[in-house]
């Protein structure tokens, strides 16, 4: 089975966020970056997949140069080689216009199976996966928590809300989006650090793919969120902040 | 910008986001000075049509086919693809569900463009819509503007709009018979299931201390379970706690979990990210202890406390003795 999984690099989770200078994103500078959670899931099950049923796990990430690095960790990991659509400016392009830019990296590697996170971190529009099935043209589930290969496709299992789930059954080749918790990482290994230095990763533009940025959608200002209420911010030492919600618990809360 | 609200119902049972989507609708509808239509999709939905007959609205659409028993998304974004290109809506409406997650960015990509997905709030400026959506994890919020023709896609976050704000009034029911056909659904999807009867009900607990990612390892559990043991608190989790198998799923609480709204809610170590969110704003009263005072969570705790919970925690649990006696 030929495996495609793309994966982003994102700010690191409990980063600092500030507002730029446009007001429309946030300052990159000084920012550490990392795989985008869910898409560590979506590399881990394919490598599973490729030890299962055999073929290849390649990656593909569309990024900034630095997000080199995180393709390195992905090779680390075990996926074989990687694509990198290198683009700087990844904001000019609204989902469609990425999805396209994906497609059209994809193009010559016809997979059998395409791997997203089911969102991503930073913009969290939980929708470049399945935009690109639809540019793919090929058939899509989401939210997925298992997949089985059997005889004329797969069958997953897709996660709904309020605890419950579906089996669906398709045809290959075709695309899912894989949820967080599917399956248990794995760290890379000293002889993966070693091996990946050695594996192939293509670089790529927008513009060698003649994908030009579109923006369907702008974001306009990005800010703080307002608060919904009113916190009452409780400070002092542990000790301090721990007597004054006893104090709050006991005589504004009534509950102890 | 006459507005269209795409409504979610399974075995002729409305999605609880449905009614909170026709508010929204309706809001924008009356302040963009447009006429709102609402939709509701499947293989017999007539009485779910007449229910929404009573409503204050342009029109009532209900799309019907056999094919479209079962939600598939070659099912649904074929049938209102042509319920789009027939009633040309400038603003299509979906709540933003598992399933319009799963269906609605293709419809929208059939159609060249792209949602605008879980919508928090909006404002008209100058005729025209903003919508405003969240961005890191809450970290932070966005506005977010449609930029050529439309018609525009997007979703409403769960209680981002208040569903007891419908209006009612009385809308003129169109039967919408698409054109599918069975090869044209790649996916074959099979009856729904629950992993196991639930054993824990969260929803019933006065009390709930959760715990997030700050917890750091599963070692570390018993530092919560001990505050929850002294309040007399069921504990429960964020995802990723369940997701490594540190509590039972069963303990979730979020949008793929459990929701709930007790009276009381400590978060310990949980940033806040809005799919937990969803499963606990409802509660009375929230505290939030978090090292990060820019926690997402802060946002809706009444009481916070910024520190290391391996410090607050213990001498929270200390106090909490003391003051019982």
């Amino acid at each position: 089975m030929k495996i495609v999984v793309c994966i982003k690099q994102v700010p690191a989770r409990d980063s600092q966020l500030r507002v730029d200078p446009s007001g429309a994103w946030i300052q990159e500078t000084d920012l550490t970056h990392e795989i985008n959670e869910p898409d560590a899931y979506a590399l881990e099950e394919g490598l599973q997949l490729k030890e299962k049923h055999g073929g290849e796990v390649v990656v593909l990430c569309a990024g900034p140069a630095g997000a080199a690095q995180t393709i390195r960790e992905a090779l680390a990991k075990g996926a074989d080689r990687a694509i990198h659509i290198e683009e700087e400016k990844l904001g000019g392009f609204d989902p469609l216009s990425l999805a396209r830019l994906m497609a059209a990296a994809l193009q010559a590697e016809k997979p059998d199976l395409v791997l997203t996170g089911l969102q991503s971190d930073d913009l969290g529009y939980g929708q470049t996966g399945v935009i690109l099935a639809e540019v793919l043209g090929l058939p899509h589930a989401t939210i997925i928590m298992q997949v089985e290969k059997q005889d004329g496709g797969i069958r997953v299992k897709r996660e709904l809300e309020d605890g419950w789930f579906q089996h669906v059954e398709m045809p290959l080749p075709a695309l899912l989006t894989i949820q967080s918790g599917i399956n248990k990482l794995r760290y890379a290994t000293l002889m993966g650090i070693k091996k990946a230095k050695s594996k192939e990763v293509k670089r790529l533009t927008g513009a060698e793919l003649g994908i030009v940025p579109q923006a369907s959608i702008r974001l306009e200002r990005m800010y703080p969120p307002e608060k919904s209420k009113h916190t009452q911010m409780l400070d002092g030492t542990p000790k301090e902040a721990a007597a004054k919600l006893v104090e709050k618990l006991k005589f504004e809360v009534r509950i102890l | 910008m006459s507005v269209l609200a795409i409504l979610e119902q399974r075995a002729g049972v409305w999605h609880r986001m449905s009614w909170e989507t026709l508010a929204a609708a309706q809001q924008l509808g009356a302040e963009l000075k447009q006429p709102v239509s609402a939709a509701v999709i499947g293989s017999d939905v007539s009485a779910l049509g007449g229910e929404l007959a009573g409503k204050q609205l342009d029109r009532v659409y209900t799309v019907e086919h056999e094919l479209l028993k079962d939600y598939t998304p070659d099912g649904y974004t074929a049938a209102l693809g042509q319920l789009i290109a027939a009633a040309k809506p400038r603003l299509v409406l979906f709540p933003h569900t598992y399933q319009v997650r799963d269906f609605a960015p293709k419809l929208a990509t059939s159609r060249e463009r792209v949602m605008v997905s879980d919508v928090v709030a909006h404002r008209v400026d100058g005729g025209e819509l903003v919508l405003v959506r969240q961005l890191f994890q809450g970290k932070m919020n966005v506005d977010v503007r449609f930029q050529g023709d439309p018609p525009y896609f997007a979703s409403v976050q769960a209680g981002a709009y208040r569903a007891d704000k419908v209006t009612a009034g009385s809308a003129a029911v169109e039967k919408f018979k698409p054109e599918l056909s069975a090869e044209a659904i790649r996916t074959k999807p099979q009856e729904l299931f629950r992993e196991s009867q639930r054993a824990v009900d969260l929803t019933a607990a006065e009390i709930i201390v959760s715990v997030g990612r700050g917890i750091k390892e599963a070692e570390n559990i018993p530092v919560v379970q001990k505050l929850a043991d002294v309040l007399g608190a069921e504990l429960a989790a964020s995802r990723p706690i369940c997701d490594n198998g540190w509590l039972p799923m069963e303990r979730q609480v979020g949008s793929s979990g459990q929701t709930v709204s007790p009276k009381l809610y400590l978060a310990v170590g949980i940033s806040g990210a809005i799919q937990h969110l969803v499963g606990m704003k409802g509660a009375k009263t929230i505290v939030a202890i978090n090292k990060d005072p820019e926690a997402p969570i802060f946002e809706v705790a009444d009481y916070g406390i910024v520190g290391d919970l391996f410090q607050v925690v213990p001498a929270l649990v200390e106090e909490i003795q003391k003051a019982k006696g």
